[in-house]
């Protein structure tokens, strides 16, 4: 098993059910989704959507090949990491007194995350960052009591000038 | 123009070239019954017994016409009941239009009567699907629905109307039909590609699909093989694009396909795999499928490009366009040496004896195909029947084997037989069927019977489930769960009952008999064939085997 993670970036039609056309794709064709974020887009017309997903080499191809047969998909890009921008938002509840506030936003610091809320016992940190930088934070912040926790999923952009569904004949 | 919305549907089913549509009427589409009352010159309606056979049979009608099959069906019950229908279509690529009712828009996601999310349940089974709930969408989306369904790799498009849109009135103005145009193939790289790996070949091999009939690609594909001799084997589907008796045809390949097929497969060193899917009846395991050979695949769909095995070269295109390019391309060729090896293999091919006292599968399909003559049209349901259909029916030309191959419909039928005998009135049309499929759906006797559409239908009796059993007697000990039928049903008198004839036959002067009388009925007629349970389809290669691993029974 050779599984890549890849993150795709697909112009849809913003229909009624296309994102239901678009999980139900994965769905019955047994591909992953890892994370999965829309969005709208400068043109009312057209939604965004950015699905993680993983699988070997010809399982992506065929993830890529299925979902560009779709008839509301306009076009789908696989974006790598070097040549994109990819972010994600966390929000994470974690247990924390007062004795331990200070532990809490020592470590937030670093990570450059911020502290949202603050109850009597609870703290609720935010970050925005690539997802491993996520996955590094929440390593950390694992050591406390974490109550409860929401990740965006990722959202990303090609670097440069290019922009998606307007490169050539799309 | 000003009019309701079930007019625009009659105006652009008329504009799109329909003339024959298959449906069933219900509350959601009264008005657009209505509608077709009153175009009923231009368009012919066909009521089914019930929905799934209209859905056949707007498949049959498509399979054997090469034209968008329409069906029309209510809201939800009227919906469910295509679903087996749609989703028969979508497996094996062919073009259909289904247009269902809907509640209104008011009481849409109100669990109204009759009501069913169509579109959500349809989604998986159909190459794409639309819900209307505007008068002014219908003629746009319909269009559409008409462009997707022919064009490209062809399938099943659902257009889901609400009932006040079918009532609301809105401006229609007439548009041209879709043609699809198809552009001829330049991409010359791809083409020498492709004459490299012949070029190099000295054990070449052309699998070919049904891509090949969605295309009308059988008569390029016949001077290619013959140019360059290159033994070709087929699917299922693309039973009866090369003659059987063509020298180049090695016949059906897969689990129930020819040892000689299916051992040029193994021993090839080059296989050109042409609107080829490589489904698991066939490729019945991708690691070793083929394993000498370089894999060059020809397909219109992407997706399709190393799915299943993996491939050196594909070119992605309209089969007729790139078969077309590179025949003038390519220089005339001679593999004797590997054409005489195929020739010893045939000598090891399943030959069944014949008998004078009682019925084998092969001689009722040569009996059946003898009388019924090269022009007739075989629909068949699924089982043993469908195999020994194909291994011996003797078609010679394109879309005269109608079957359910990727879904495996018992019940496909007599529907699809239905639609093909509307399609080419002046062919002869038989049904093959077994005595399980055959009671899935025999009600569409009495459609049959009401437009007297003279289908003759083949009714191999063996009191079994046969194909299960088959696998029960291989890979189950002999445990025969629920495959004995031991119907009692008098298929003479049940014929009869329906307003059809019925002829029983127990031997080959007998089946000869009553096909004669069946043609000569210019009506739907049943022949009762009676054989034995322990009938096998032979040769039987099991899932995951290779040739190595054939049986013959």
């Amino acid at each position: 098993m050779n599984d890549k993670k890849q993150v795709v970036s697909l112009l849809v039609d913003n229909n009624a059910g296309v994102l239901a056309r678009i999980s139900s794709l994965f769905a019955r064709k047994g591909f992953n989704i890892d994370s999965l974020t829309v969005s709208a887009t400068d043109d009312e017309s057209v939604s965004r959507i950015t699905i993680t997903t993983s699988g070997e080499e010809h399982v992506l191809r065929q993830i890529l090949s299925q979902t560009e047969k779709l008839w509301e998909v306009r076009c789908v890009v696989p974006l790598e990491p070097e040549t994109s921008i990819q972010r994600e938002l966390l929000l994470v509840k974690v247990k924390a007194d007062e004795a331990m506030r200070h532990h809490v936003r020592e470590a937030a610091d670093i990570y450059k995350a911020s502290v949202v809320d603050l109850s009597v016992d609870s703290m609720v940190v935010e970050l925005t960052g690539k997802p491993s930088k996520i996955d590094g934070f929440l390593a950390v912040i694992g050591q406390y009591e974490v109550l409860e926790l929401c990740r965006t999923g990722v959202t990303a952009l090609q670097r440069g000038a290019d922009v998606l569904g307007r490169e050539g004949d799309a | 123009m000003r009019m309701n919305g079930a007019e625009v549907i009659a105006h652009v089913l008329a504009e799109q070239g329909v003339d024959t549509v298959f449906g069933y009427p219900g509350g959601s589409v009264l008005h657009i019954y209505d509608a077709l009352y009153q175009h009923k010159a231009e368009i012919t309606h066909y009521l089914t017994a019930h929905e799934q056979g209209a859905a056949h049979a707007a498949d049959g009608y498509a399979r054997a016409t090469g034209k968008t099959g329409v069906v029309i069906a209510t809201s939800g019950p009227g919906a469910t009941n295509l679903v087996t229908g749609i989703a028969t279509a979508y497996m094996d690529s062919v073009p259909m239009v289904a247009i269902t009712g809907n509640v209104s828009s008011g009481l849409l996601g109100k669990d109204s009567f009759q009501e069913v999310y169509t579109m959500g349940i349809t989604m998986p089974i159909t190459k794409h699907n639309y819900t209307v709930q505007r008068a002014e969408d219908i003629a746009g989306v319909l269009r559409e629905a008409f462009r997707i369904a022919g064009s490209g790799r062809k399938g099943p498009v659902l257009v889901d109307i609400t009932k006040d849109a079918t009532i609301n009135e809105c401006d229609y103005t007439p548009e041209k039909a879709f043609v699809e145009e198809k552009l001829p193939f330049t991409d010359d790289e791809e083409i020498w590609e492709i004459l490299r790996y012949i070029g190099r070949s000295r054990r070449p091999l052309v699998c070919f699909g049904g891509g090949v009939i969605a295309s009308e690609a059988g008569d390029v594909l016949y001077e290619l093989l013959h140019k360059m001799q290159i033994p070709a084997v087929h699917t299922l589907m693309a039973t009866g694009v090369l003659g059987w008796d063509d020298p180049l045809n090695l016949g059906l390949v897969g689990m129930h396909g020819s040892y000689s097929a299916n051992k040029a497969i193994s021993e090839a060193d080059l296989v050109l795999a042409i609107g080829f899917r490589f489904s698991d009846r066939v490729a019945l395991d991708t690691q070793r499928f083929a394993p000498a050979a370089d894999i060059v695949q020809i397909d219109i769909d992407p997706s399709e490009v190393g799915k299943n095995v993996r491939i050196k070269h594909a070119v992605v295109g309209d089969i007729h366009q790139i078969l077309s390019r590179l025949l003038p391309m390519l220089e005339s060729a001679s593999h004797t040496p590997w054409l005489d090896e195929i020739a010893a293999w045939k000598k090891e091919d399943y030959a069944p004896k014949s008998t004078a006292d009682r019925l084998r599968p092969h001689q009722i399909m040569e009996i059946v195909g003898e009388k019924a003559g090269d022009d007739a049209i075989f629909a068949t349901d699924v089982g043993q029947h469908q195999m020994w259909a194909a291994q011996y029916c003797r078609r010679t030309k394109p879309r005269s084997f109608l079957t359910s191959g990727g879904l495996g419909t018992m019940g496909y039928g007599y529907g699809a037989a239905l639609g093909a005998q509307v399609g080419q009135p002046h062919r002869t049309v038989v049904h093959i069927t077994g005595d399980g499929s055959f009671h899935m759906n025999l009600n569409e006797c009495c459609t049959a019977v009401s437009y007297n559409l003279p289908v003759i239908t083949v009714i191999f009796n063996n009191c079994v489930l046969g194909m299960v059993r088959q696998w029960q007697h291989s890979f189950y000990g002999d445990r025969f769960s629920q495959t004995t039928l031991d119907r009692k049903t008098d298929y003479v008198k049940m014929a009869e009952a329906f307003g059809a004839k019925g002829y029983r036959a127990t031997t080959p002067a007998q089946l000869a008999d009553a096909m004669d009388k069946a043609l000569a009925a210019g009506g739907p007629v049943w022949i009762e064939c009676v054989l034995d349970r322990d009938e096998m389809v032979s040769p039987m290669i099991p899932s995951g085997g290779t040739v190595d691993d054939i049986i013959f029974y």
